[in-house]
């Protein structure tokens, strides 16, 4: 399992990356789409939509599950990655490639982890 | 198996209509312009290509049907003849009463019967299956609230183990779900639920017994404390077969119940519906029923519901009478604890204690030490031609299989089950890929599911 | 006395001994006191099979069959060819359950494949689901598929037919959302009052094509007023006249909904009846209820499975958008096998058969003394006022064996005919009528 160390975690699973222009992309990591199995759907939010963290904005459909993911800022949708309404199975492939949003005009941020500690966290998990 | 449009040969066809006998009239309004893509087969071709397409489709009559929470009993072939009466088939919605007394009389048997049964004091018959009757019944306790003025009632306790239709039914009511968790044996947590009403609580929704099958003893005092709070008691009948003729929701503190004709009283299912769920409800709450006046909730469908339906379950009630319906209950329980008996010690029991109409096992252990999952058992029952049990379900329970045998299967077919299901554990330690991939013997084998979901193909192209 | 237990009393005892009780009593032994009936409920005793039949005969006899039914508002007296009886009585079909399990349902499951490509044919849609209750409850879900964050309230034309209309608002009183009728004019949807009601705020407009009166509505002029307010139109319909009239995708529909019955289901005073829904493609996952997909097994053969389940209430619990489970599957498959008997052309010579026969009765009223009320295209039924009291000629017309026309507010009369009414009945009707005017 992967764990790129230039990104931040959260403990229900998602990844952060934040970036120079002072947005960031929150997508599910690679252990959250193991757990979830192959993934046939996301319901994503609309741009503009207020994102507050540690509360859910979408969620993945496995064929017999439905998950929420969580955002781990508080802020607003600024981007959206339609790619994966066509190919949810992106996010099985390519979990850190498969952005689910873009956040901006970030307001706060939940406790983040960085990959040495996340990974002992998903560790536990199992 | 070939589509019936893959069987269609142009000019094919059936004779049916004579020539029209009055000059024909061209539409005065805008025509249809594209094409209308039908199958063009003759009879036999239709009649040979449903007769593959039934082989294919396990129903009751083709063997064991152990699905939890299903209800899945013979049905009996009276219930048809009767339900195709032409006294009863020719009989328009909309005509006069005075015309159709003999329908308004089988509902009224049927009303009058099942209150007594369920110890309701009314009936309605409009909705069509049970999550309709739910929707209908939670709208009775809005409409209570409603009318009282005690519009601050916003939320409906539904437990952890519950079908998911209830909090679905919740929602559609206008309510906000409150999920508590059951105990340890699945049961109602008092001290939770204690915890969890108030002013705002318009209800609680239970199944007794639960979806683990067991019979909730404390079920008089859940239903104090939520009528105590100033909440009413919702009924979700789809484990009745266990008890009727045995305990009245009525007596037991409920306001509200619905019936699944389609189980409990015999209707067969129809491969997916038609069913039936009646709504009964105590006096105090006739007045909102449908079709009654002005404090009505209103029409949930049209007309009277699935009236020949309600048919074949009064057929079936009055010829089971009291006595019948007793001993249905009865044996329903006793196979269900006779397979349970029979099988507990090779296969984990998720509570080994005296069952009701049904039973939960969790292959958990086996998933983790032969990598073999309920999923797995389920398909490898396929080569035995008996349908699986309920699969996943209640959530609480791991790897659950829920396993309801009904009171119509014969001793052999318990027996056959049981040998079945022990084979099927012997095997997933001696050759766990047999299992893993089964079924083997189907003409179908496991289907991809994942591509179906992911690039949906929903209909035949032309 | 009648039961259908497979194990004798012998076995029973044993099979108690077995499991560990010394009777029934002691299965229900976790059964408080108070709530237990140990002898059972008060009901009468069971009657034989021979008994059952004879008291369920007598009931039926109770009931007036009427050889001649010139009556509609929703559920339509059309011809049940033989093999439509045949193929739904078959045990298989009757009997299954929903079919979860793929391997042992492929005959099931490929059925409502089949008659959910017969619904997007004869509605002109992309998909459809493996259908609801009726074609009333079949409007009310449709209104839950447009509702978005900002666009909540529902617009619904007074030329609905009237238990669509009020389970539409029984839906709407649950959610606690907000449902306005859009009036009507001269029998047809006003369009003036539809645009200045058609705000930022409306989720959708349901209109219903032929409407209540049996008229055919300007419903391509309807959709466009509401698209252009960037709401969703959904049509309900009759599935025999969309083999004939523009389709709800030719109308630009998002959604088309309509009641099954017409399509093999008997009148059965009321149901089973048939709610089928289809929309666009991008509402797909709008839709409630089960769905039938195409895939392949592990050897690669062509299967069907349910799919895109976790749009439903199983698995998505509170957030699901219906609580619907159970479908009218066995319906269903009674109106895939009409329509492979009658085949397009069947369907469009009863689609003609009604509209033409309609016509002429209309005719021949008018020249009774029965005036049409409105003066616009209608399919099979239309609405008249009448020269003698309209209940009082009921009456007599159902002393011959006549059901009539329903009659509406006001003492007008909403007639219906199909292709079951020969010319025959028909001058025999209009000669009753006009003996009921000259008394």
């Amino acid at each position: 399992m992967n764990f790129p160390k230039e990104l931040k975690y959260s403990k229900s699973h998602e990844w952060v990356k934040e970036e120079a222009d002072g947005t960031a992309l929150i997508g599910l990591t690679d252990y959250a789409q193991n757990e979830l199995g192959d993934l046939v759907f996301v319901n994503l939010p609309q741009e503009g939509d207020s994102l507050a963290a540690g509360e859910a904005f979408a969620d993945v459909e496995s064929v017999k599950a439905v998950s929420d993911v969580f955002s781990p800022v508080s802020g607003v949708v600024a981007e959206v990655n339609e790619e994966l309404a066509d190919a949810p199975e992106l996010m099985n492939k390519d979990p850190y490639g498969a952005w689910l949003i873009r956040a901006g005009e970030i307001t706060g941020t939940e406790e983040l982890l960085d990959a040495e500690a996340y990974e002992a966290f998903a560790k536990e998990q199992e | 198996m070939k589509l019936l449009f893959e069987r269609s040969v142009p000019g094919c066809g059936c004779t049916i209509l004579p020539a029209c006998d009055v000059p024909l009239v061209e539409l005065d309004a805008a025509k249809r312009e594209q094409a209308l893509h039908l199958p063009e087969v003759s009879e036999n071709e239709i009649s040979r290509h449903y007769t593959e397409l039934a082989k294919e489709t396990h129903g009751v009559n083709d063997g064991s049907y152990p699905l939890g929470s299903c209800t899945m009993k013979y049905n009996p072939k009276i219930n048809e003849v009767a339900a195709a009466l032409p006294g009863f088939t020719k009989i328009h919605p909309l005509q006069p009463d005075h015309t159709a007394q003999g329908c308004l009389e089988v509902l009224q048997t049927a009303e009058k019967l099942l209150c007594e049964i369920t110890g309701m004091d009314r009936m309605t018959f409009q909705p069509a299956a049970g999550a309709h009757g739910e929707f209908t019944g939670l709208l009775l306790i809005k409409a209570y609230h409603d009318h009282r003025g005690d519009t601050k009632r916003t939320k409906i306790i539904v437990p952890d183990s519950a079908h998911g239709t209830n909090p679905a039914s919740a929602v559609m009511a206008g309510y906000q779900v409150i999920n508590i968790p059951s105990r340890a044996d699945g049961c109602v947590d008092l001290e939770v639920l204690r915890a969890a009403v108030g002013e705002d609580t318009a209800g609680l929704m239970l199944t007794n017994p639960n979806t683990v099958g067991l019979f909730d003893k404390n079920i008089l005092e859940i239903t104090r404390i939520i009528h105590e709070a100033g909440g009413l008691n919702y009924y979700d009948g789809a484990n009745l077969n266990a008890v009727m003729g045995l305990v009245r929701p009525g007596d037991m503190g409920f306001d509200v119940i619905h019936l699944n004709l389609h189980k409990t009283f015999s209707t067969p299912h129809g491969g997916g519906g038609p069913g039936s769920g009646p709504v009964g409800c105590k006096a105090f709450l006739q007045d909102y029923l449908p079709e009654t006046g002005a404090q009505s909730i209103g029409r949930v469908k049209a007309f009277h519901g699935n009236f020949l339906v309600v048919v074949k379950a009064l057929n079936y009630i009055l010829m089971l009478g009291r006595e019948g319906i007793l001993q249905a209950s009865q044996n329903a329980v006793l196979n269900a604890n006779y397979l349970r008996k029979k099988l507990s010690g090779v296969y984990d029991m998720a509570y080994d204690e005296t069952c009701m109409h049904e039973f939960v096992m969790s292959l958990e252990q086996e998933k983790h030490e032969e990598s073999v999952s309920a999923l797995d058992v389920a398909k490898a029952l396929l080569d035995y031609g008996i349908h699986p049990p309920t699969m996943y379900f209640p959530l609480i329970v791991h790897e659950a299989l829920m396993v309801e045998p009904t009171e119509t299967e014969s001793k052999e077919n318990l027996d056959e089950l049981i040998r079945a299901f022990l084979e099927i554990h012997e095997k997933a330690k001696t050759d766990p890929e047999y299992i893993r991939s089964a079924p083997h013997t189907t003409t179908i084998k496991r289907l991809d599911e994942v591509a179906a979901a992911r690039n949906p193909k929903l209909r035949y192209e032309f | 006395m009648g039961n259908f237990i497979s194990t004798t009393e012998q076995q029973q005892k044993e099979m108690l001994q077995e499991a560990g009780y010394d009777s029934f009593d002691a299965l229900f032994a976790g059964v408080p006191e108070g709530v237990y009936q140990k002898d059972g409920v008060n009901i009468p005793e069971g009657l034989s099979e021979l008994e059952t039949e004879r008291r369920m005969e007598v009931l039926a006899g109770k009931n007036q069959i009427f050889p001649h039914i010139f009556r509609g508002a929703g559920a339509y007296n059309h011809y049940i060819p033989a093999i439509v009886r045949t193929v739904v009585a078959k045990e298989d079909f009757l009997t299954a359950y929903t079919p979860y399990q793929a391997e042992i349902s492929q005959g099931n499951l490929q059925a409502i494949f089949e008659f959910q490509t017969m619904i997007c044919e004869l509605t002109g849609m992309d998909v459809a689901n493996a259908s609801v209750y009726d074609g009333a409850t079949a409007a009310a879900e449709s209104i839950f598929m447009c509702r978005e964050r900002k666009r909540m309230k529902a617009l619904v034309s007074a030329t609905t037919p009237p238990q669509v209309l009020e389970t539409m608002q029984t839906y709407c009183y649950g959610r606690g959302a907000e449902l306005c009728v859009v009036p009507e004019k001269d029998g047809v949807t006003d369009l003036e009052a539809l645009a200045s009601m058609l705000d930022e705020g409306v989720a959708c407009m349901y209109l219903q094509q032929p409407n209540f009166y049996g008229i055919l509505e300007d419903a391509k002029r309807i959709g466009e007023l509401v698209h252009e307010k960037g709401a969703k139109f959904v049509m309900g319909g009759n599935p025999i006249a969309m083999a004939v009239i523009r389709t709800p995708g030719e109308c630009g529909a998002d959604v088309a909904v309509g009641e099954g019955q017409p399509l093999g289901m008997p009148l059965g005073f009321g149901g089973p009846y048939l709610g089928f829904m289809a929309a666009t493609k991008d509402m797909m996952r709008k839709l409630p209820g089960r769905i039938v997909g195409e895939t392949v097994d592990s050897e690669g053969q062509r299967g069907f499975v349910l799919t895109l389940q976790a749009r439903e209430q199983h698995i998505r619990r509170e957030k699901a958008s219906s609580n619907i489970c159970s479908n009218q599957a066995l319906c269903a498959l009674t109106a895939s096998v009409y329509l492979a008997a009658m085949g397009a052309k069947g369907v469009q010579e009863a689609a003609m058969q009604c509209t033409s026969k309609a016509h002429y009765l209309q005719k021949e009223l008018e020249q009774a003394g029965f005036h049409l009320v409105y003066d616009k295209p209608f399919f099979h039924e239309f609405v008249t006022d009448t020269p003698v009291d309209a209940e009082l000629l009921m009456k007599q017309l159902e002393q011959h064996g006549y059901l009539g026309g329903l009659v509406l507010s006001g003492g007008r009369i909403l007639w219906c005919t199909t292709e079951m009414n020969t010319k025959q009945e028909m001058d025999e009707l209009v000669r009753l009528g006009k003996e009921a005017a000259n008394r």
